[in-house]
């Protein structure tokens, strides 16, 4: 029988708290749940540092991963079944890609990109493309359908109506990761009527628009998106954590370069600091591994980065003040001096962190065509944007709003009074 | 510390005036394929490779008042002028960038038209595939341009012409 074609003897279902559950009747997609690489995901927490704002918060990337397949699975069992513009063959693609998108993410993904220049997109590829057990999965469809479902997730495939379902401004993958962040954060916001929403999509040629009718519904979602980034995403402590986690990884890479004798060989992180990171190395490195190592580093003689891991292992993070770049950077200046005469490496020990170091980002209505926006199907089936009909969308939209932040170990500055009052 | 800012300020700053956000977003992708050490991540859009932090930097910079930004109705849409406002020199004048040659190579970027920044960019988004797969690939994710073999041919020159460039610094 043909693989693409081969379903379960019985469904399968994953009981889940965001969906109720998650339906798998197709074999590759049972087969692809149980390869290493994607159990791997079940070591990786969906929102990195933010356990240690909202306790919760250690769902990993493995649910998630089912979750926007299981959205995906709707659509395309349900919503698009016989429309026109929605080819039947495209299914197992869809699923595919959609349960596949974030295999490539690593262990507190955003700090490691950040460091040491990775890229979670070119190792989802990689695992896709390379000799992994997905690989050998995807190639019983046809040699070519790795490349294809590595291409829908790289967002270069040629059916951009295929792509839009996992990755548009509306896709499987934001409705399920701000159900499912606002499930395991346990904060009011992020909910949104998604039945809704499925039901009032429409196939068209390169894009995935809405029925003018559900506008009330794509409007709450967007301000669930809205909320979310400001009430979880870009918490200050869960930035507090991430700056800390960020900083233990420079000050690793610092003395590995300098010849540091480490008491607890990095041998996990070697292939990162020289930034020359093979598939295999990368796909070792889970969270178990990366809080192993920040156990043990803080028994290190470096003084910086036995503070920083024993910080971020006993939660003892950095407090912050509002910083205002445009005023204040004279002060930071000055403050950096200070610090450092104290004897507190401020490459360290003070940073600025703004919005756009957060992977996160707002609904954009698509000015100069810097991204494809929301579309409504209005009932003349003229296509609108979204923030052209919706009055509520168009006020959060049109505004800007960024944010810094300063951190620093209130702790260590003890009774420092000048630098006390400039943080004041 | 806000050194990714005053990179960016920086870019504007040897451009001179920047029209157009899309056109803000090739420059910037296009120098740091040339290796310019711009910190922005990249993602392929419907309209190219396209980075949501660099759209955000942006929008910072503007709100602490070192960029200008001009909105200005353009036909059907909006188009967007980008100048130095003089905090921004002085933010600048203490947070010194060191790219040299970035200047010459942003300069000429900023002389092309967007229908070609936008292939060249692509191109260069393409470029870990064999040569003669880029074409095509760049002629499927980009059919409704239906660039033409000459434009090819240009936007490869082009981009041997800035590598040639940026190499000798």
């Amino acid at each position: 029988m043909d693989y693409s074609a081969e379903k379960l003897n019985e469904e399968k279902v994953f009981k889940d708290p965001v969906h109720r559950y998650i339906h798998v009747q197709d074999q590759v997609i049972w087969d692809l749940v149980g390869t290493k690489e994607f159990q791997r995901l079940r070591r990786i927490k969906q929102l990195g540092t933010t356990f240690l704002t909202f306790h919760g918060a250690e769902h990993s990337r493995f649910n998630h991963s089912l979750g926007v397949y299981e959205i995906v699975r709707r659509i395309v069992d349900t919503v698009f079944v016989g429309r026109p513009e929605w080819n039947q063959e495209d299914r197992l693609l869809s699923l595919c890609a959609a349960l596949l998108h974030d295999l490539g993410h690593g262990p507190y993904s955003h700090s490691f990109e950040k460091v040491f220049e990775l890229d979670h997109e070119y190792f989802t590829k990689a695992i896709i493309l390379g000799k992994t057990e997905v690989n050998q999965v995807l190639s019983r469809i046809s040699p070519d359908f790795p490349k294809k479902v590595a291409e829908v997730i790289d967002k270069t495939y040629e059916n951009k109506l295929v792509v839009s379902l996992i990755s548009s401004q509306i896709d499987a993958d934001r409705m399920d990761y701000l159900q499912r962040d606002a499930y395991y954060t346990g904060v009011s916001y992020g909910h949104f009527d998604m039945e809704r929403i499925l039901r009032v999509m429409r196939p068209r040629e390169d894009q995935v628009v809405f029925k003018h009718s559900g506008m009330h519904a794509v409007e709450d979602y967007i301000m669930s998106r809205y909320q979310m980034y400001w009430q979880v995403y870009f918490h200050p402590v869960t930035r507090s954590a991430e700056v800390i986690l960020t900083k233990i990884l420079h000050r690793a890479k610092h003395l590995h370069e300098q010849g540091h004798a480490f008491k607890h060989m990095p041998l996990h992180f070697y292939s990162f600091f020289k930034e020359d990171v093979k598939l295999e190395d990368y796909l070792k490195l889970d969270e178990g591994i990366v809080l192993y190592y920040f156990q043990m580093w803080q028994e290190e003689d470096d003084e910086v980065l036995r503070d920083l891991c024993s910080r971020f292992i006993n939660r003892n993070l950095f407090k912050y003040v509002e910083f205002d770049p445009a005023k204040e950077y004279k002060k930071l200046a000055r403050l950096s001096q200070l610090f450092e005469e104290a004897g507190i490496d401020p490459e360290y020990y003070l940073v600025v962190d703004s919005s756009s170091d957060l992977p996160y980002d707002f609904y954009r209505p698509g000015e100069e065509e810097e991204r494809l926006p929301i579309h409504l199907l209005m009932k003349s089936g003229e296509l609108r944007e979204l923030s052209r009909e919706s009055d509520i969308v168009d006020s959060i939209s049109g505004k800007r709003r960024t944010d810094h932040k300063l951190y620093y170990p209130a702790d260590l500055i003890g009774k420092n009074e000048e630098i006390r009052k400039l943080l004041e | 510390m806000l050194k990714d800012h005053a990179k960016i300020i920086h870019a504007i700053a040897l451009s001179g005036e920047v029209i157009g956000r899309k056109k803000l977003q090739k420059m910037i992708y296009i120098a740091k394929k040339m290796n310019f050490p711009f910190q922005e991540r990249f993602q392929f859009h419907f309209y190219g490779p396209y980075s949501e932090e660099l759209t955000l930097r942006v929008e910072e910079l503007c709100n602490m008042g070192f960029l200008n930004e001009v909105k200005e109705k353009k036909g059907g849409y909006y188009q967007y002028r980008y100048t130095l406002t003089e905090d921004g020199k002085e933010f600048l004048g203490v947070n010194n960038v060191d790219m040299p040659q970035l200047g010459d190579c942003l300069k000429d970027i900023n002389t092309q038209n967007a229908r070609f920044l936008e292939l060249v960019s692509t191109i260069l988004y393409f470029d870990n595939l064999p040569t003669d797969e880029v074409k095509e690939k760049v002629q499927t994710v980009k059919k409704s341009q239906k660039f033409t073999d000459d434009e090819f041919a240009n936007a490869y020159q082009y981009i041997e012409m800035l590598k040639n460039r940026t190499s000798q610094c």
